[in-house]
């Protein structure tokens, strides 16, 4: 069985779908699309799609991975163009390729992430980013399915810089002044979220965006520790032709 | 005017609400026009979440009718869930469509279309969030018309004040119509203003416009007439049939949600109509006669749509879909069709009979054997006749034993409680029925892994059926019998644990039979729950019985004169002047003859019974066989 790596961006308004509803708009489209996807032996067979920390609902991404089996050998070109097709625009295929050794999942250490906050005060912004950063942890606390859970969000924090532009996308007068942040955070248990970094930012300087964050992921990847650079994680993947037999992508959600 | 997408002001919204990818839009096969591309432009509406809503035939189908014709636009709006109300008052967001977010009040038509009385409140929420006033006389020539369709508008009179205009029966030809007459009357500079479009529509015979009628009253509180007060109105509004479904064979491009939805499937409606004359079933009554899709047609419009939405499911819908006169060369050609594919098909409604099991099982061929649905509706054989399901005890058990030894495990048995004439013996009577079918099933397959379930609701009476003369039982009888049923069914030693029970408690009914056998009088109650904070009254988590009737209460309406009252023959009832066809001295003798213990025959096999539908309509009976058979297409 082939294994075909998917690059995939949700953006715009789709940053609203949940993981389920994406992981169904692609069981779809691999079916519209006729790839001819694997399936799972037994009473009720499903498509062998799996999906590597998908970005929570309402946050945007340019870069969630996915892993699909395919019964027949296919051209990695040609099915990213295929399968963008028959997804819905917005959820918009950026790279494929065939699957080398070792797992998708354990590649993706840290991502990088954008975090627009319109109308937010960029000295104050400043003065909370600087303060985090010195801090030696900083605890948060976010409500869980098993109730509330206090964790450090600093540790995770690799960078984080502050920078101000223009608003894109949610309600805002046009033009209005925005903060933006870029930070790069590295995955860990639990899995510290943008949402988690803004909460330190309250919590150490009593910083408080006057309306929701727009976050979008910009990449993900393998870390480099020393500059907090990420990698392409399908580097490894395209230096090997055909990869052996590696082992499979974990399948959990952020979150 | 320019018309501007709202959504900026809305995705503000999202992050605080559940659910926000049911406002997105975004839909595979959704249709965005260019604004003043069009000259007339429809708002359909949904009156329930989107997760209801999207699913549903009848707005699919004319989103995508309206669409195909020239300078022409439809979207489609949703209720909205109360979190997101909310903040829409607060930040002033208006109700939008979905396609391309635009405000619903900047549309020429407001198209509602209502499976069920129970979304009455989610209408009122939609106009009051749209800016559209409540009362169809408060509206001005910048106001959409506000049209409803759908079963429910068969009697529109509830609802009446609300609504500017009313469509009976099928919706494809007369959307078409409706568009035209309005194209014409903008081309024209609106001549007359709203008051002239309205009397355009009035007069062609096909659209109801309420307020061009008035309704007199007796002393007593009962209707004196309903008379048109304008020239050139007709005296009645008659229903519209699509004939030949082969020449409409919509949904061609199915909307592919993004958001979970109730049904995630593609269906295919193989036929409309039902003749079989079950009493208690409005929409057999009003849908007649019987025009069936042909196989071919059927074939085509199931690869054309798994091909189009990546679906992997198909349901073949209709009244009672086992009833088609090819549906098993339907089945088989479709099963040997997708054989391998993991597409799996469905059938939504069937009879009880043998030959549906061999049905099931070419059914479930390529997917779950999970299980069997069967309804009996009523719990004794008297019962049955009443309501005129003509389904013997040996039949019933036969089959469901013939279904349990062909592997099936689970079986759903549907039933209905406050019929006309029943008693506490005829519900008990369900139980008994429940334990023979357990033990003849244990039986045949020597094995105690079987289930059964009953699955129980009230009853209500329904316009335009030979029951629109009856009383509705009342709430308390209804929820006794439904007690001691549970009591007889969990109490026994031998059974009790291989029966499942499911049921609706009697409070919902009343509302629902108020709300379905309503006058206009009945619009203040609606009124008065909606200002209350009723809404999604369809939902058992938002609906309140005692709202309701405080409601009816404060507006001087009578519940039980509208529910539990038995009406006289010649009583003049609230949708009198509604047309479906069917003649009214034939639904009288049939609710005697149900009284009495007689029996219709099927007219698809039998001659003609005089129901009086075809002469009226113009209509025929159109069914196969065709002799056709499905080739097997070649899947990717
Ligand atoms: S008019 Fe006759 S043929 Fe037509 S639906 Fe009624 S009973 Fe059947």
């Amino acid at each position: 069985m082939q294994r075909l790596r998917v690059r995939y961006a949700k953006r715009g308004r789709l940053r609203f779908t949940s993981h389920r509803d994406i992981s169904r708009a692609v069981e779809r489209a691999v079916r519209r699309a006729g790839i001819p996807v694997a399936y799972s032996a037994g009473f009720s067979p499903h498509p062998k799609i799996s999906y590597a920390g998908a970005a929570p609902t309402g946050v945007a991404s340019e870069a969630e991975y996915l892993e699909i089996g395919v019964t027949t050998p296919c051209e990695p070109e040609r099915i990213r163009g295929d399968l963008d097709g028959s997804l819905p625009p917005g959820l918009d295929v950026l790279d494929v390729v065939e699957a080398g050794p070792g797992g998708l999942a354990e590649r993706l250490e840290a991502s990088e992430w954008e975090v627009r906050l319109p109308g937010a005060d960029p000295e104050l912004a400043g003065v909370a980013v600087e303060k985090f950063l010195s801090a030696g942890a900083v605890e948060v606390e976010r409500l869980t399915k098993k109730g509330p859970r206090r964790f450090d969000a600093r540790e995770a924090v690799l960078r984080l810089a502050v920078s101000e532009g223009t608003g894109r996308t949610a309600a805002q007068v046009p033009g209005q002044s925005c903060v933006i942040l870029r930070m790069v955070v590295r995955h860990m248990t639990p899995a510290v979220r943008p949402d988690d970094v803004l909460a330190g930012l309250r919590l150490v300087a009593d910083f408080a965006p006057p309306v929701p964050p727009e976050v979008t992921r910009l990449a993900q990847g393998p870390l480099d520790v020393g500059t907090g650079a990420l990698a392409d994680p399908f580097d490894l993947d395209r230096e090997t032709t055909r990869g052996g037999e590696a082992g499979p992508v974990g399948e959990h959600v952020a979150g | 005017m320019p018309v501007e997408s709202i959504f900026h002001r809305l995705e503000a919204l999202l992050p605080k609400v559940q659910k926000p990818i049911q406002y997105v839009g975004g839909e595979l096969n959704s249709t965005v026009k260019d604004w003043d591309d069009a000259d007339v432009r429809w708002a359909l509406m949904y009156p329930d979440a989107y997760e209801v809503g999207l699913p549903n035939q009848g707005v699919a189908i004319l989103y995508e009718i309206l669409n195909e014709l020239p300078a022409t636009l439809a979207e489609r709006t949703y209720a909205v869930w109360p979190d997101l109300e909310a903040l829409m008052r607060a930040e002033g967001v208006p109700q939008f469509t979905v396609d391309a977010h635009r405000p619903v009040r900047a549309f020429d038509v407001l198209g509602v279309s209502f499976s069920t009385e129970l979304g009455y409140t989610n209408m009122l929420t939609a106009l009051d969030l749209a800016g559209i006033p409540m009362l169809a006389v408060e509206r001005g020539d910048d106001d959409p018309i506000v049209l409803a369709g759908g079963h429910a508008a068969f009697n529109p009179e509830p609802i009446a004040d609300f609504l500017d205009a009313a469509v009976l029966g099928d919706g494809e030809q007369i959307a078409i119509a409706i568009t035209e007459v309005i194209r014409e009357w903008k081309a024209e500079g609106r001549p007359g203003g709203r008051d002239e479009l309205l009397m355009r529509l009035a007069e062609s015979g096909g659209v109801y416009v309420p307020k061009f009628y008035d309704v007199d009253y007796h002393p007593d509180g009962r209707i004196k007439r309903v008379a048109p007060n304008r020239a050139d109105v007709p005296w009645r509004v008659h229903k519209h049939t699509v004939m030949d479904l082969d020449e409409w064979p919509y949904p061609k491009k199915p909307l592919v949600p993004l958001a979970e939805t109730v049904h995630e499937r593609f269906s295919v409606e193989i036929f409309r109509g039902c003749t079989r004359g079950c009493r208690f079933c409005q929409a057999g009554m009003i849908t007649r006669p019987v025009r069936e899709r042909s196989i071919t047609t059927i074939g085509a419009m199931v690869d054309n749509g798994i091909k189009e939405s990546g679906f992997n499911e198909v349901g073949l819908l209709s009244l009672s879909s086992a009833d088609h006169s090819e549906i098993a060369d339907v089945a088989k050609g479709l099963a040997d069709r997708y054989e391998g594919t993991n597409t799996s098909l469905s059938l939504p409604s069937t009879r009880v009979d043998a030959f549906n099991i061999d049905l099931a099982n070419e059914f479930s061929r390529n997917g779950r054997r999970s299980g069997l649905t069967f309804a009996p509706e009523g719990g004794s054989e008297r019962m049955r006749k009443v309501i005129n399901k003509m389904v013997t005890e040996e039949d019933l058990i036969r089959t469901v034993t013939t279904a349990y030894s062909q592997g099936w495990r689970q079986v759903k048995l549907y039933f209905m409680c406050g019929l006309p004439t029943e008693t506490d013996e005829d519900v008990l009577g369900i139980a008994d029925l429940a334990k023979k079918v357990i033990k003849a099933g244990r039986e045949i397959t020597g094995s105690r892994d079987i289930r059964c379930t009953v699955s129980i609701g009230g009853f209500v009476p329904k316009p335009h059926t030979p029951f629109q003369w009856a009383g509705q039982a009342d709430h308390e009888t209804v929820d006794r019998r439904l007690k001691a049923l549970r009591d007889s069914l969990r109490g026994d030693k031998e059974y009790g644990r291989a029966i499942g029970y499911r049921y609706h408690d009697g409070k919902p009914s009343i509302v629902e039979g108020l709300l379905s056998r309503g006058d206009r009088r009945v619009g203040a109650v609606i009124r008065a729950v909606w200002e209350d904070g009723g809404r999604f009254d369809g939902w058992s988590e938002h609906f309140s019985y005692e709202r309701w009737m405080a409601a009816a209460e404060k507006a001087g309406v009578d519940v039980d004169w509208y529910t539990t009252r038995e009406r006289e023959e010649n009583e003049v009832l609230p949708w009198d002047h509604l047309d479906a066809g069917l003649d009214r001295e034939w639904l009288w003798q049939d609710w005697q003859e149900a009284v009495s213990g007689g029996e219709v025959e099927d007219c698809r096999w039998t001659p003609c019974y005089d129901c009086g539908v075809c002469p009226t309509m113009g209509t025929e009976i159109q069914i196969g066989p065709t002799g056709r058979k499905l080739l097997p297409l070649t899947v990717v």
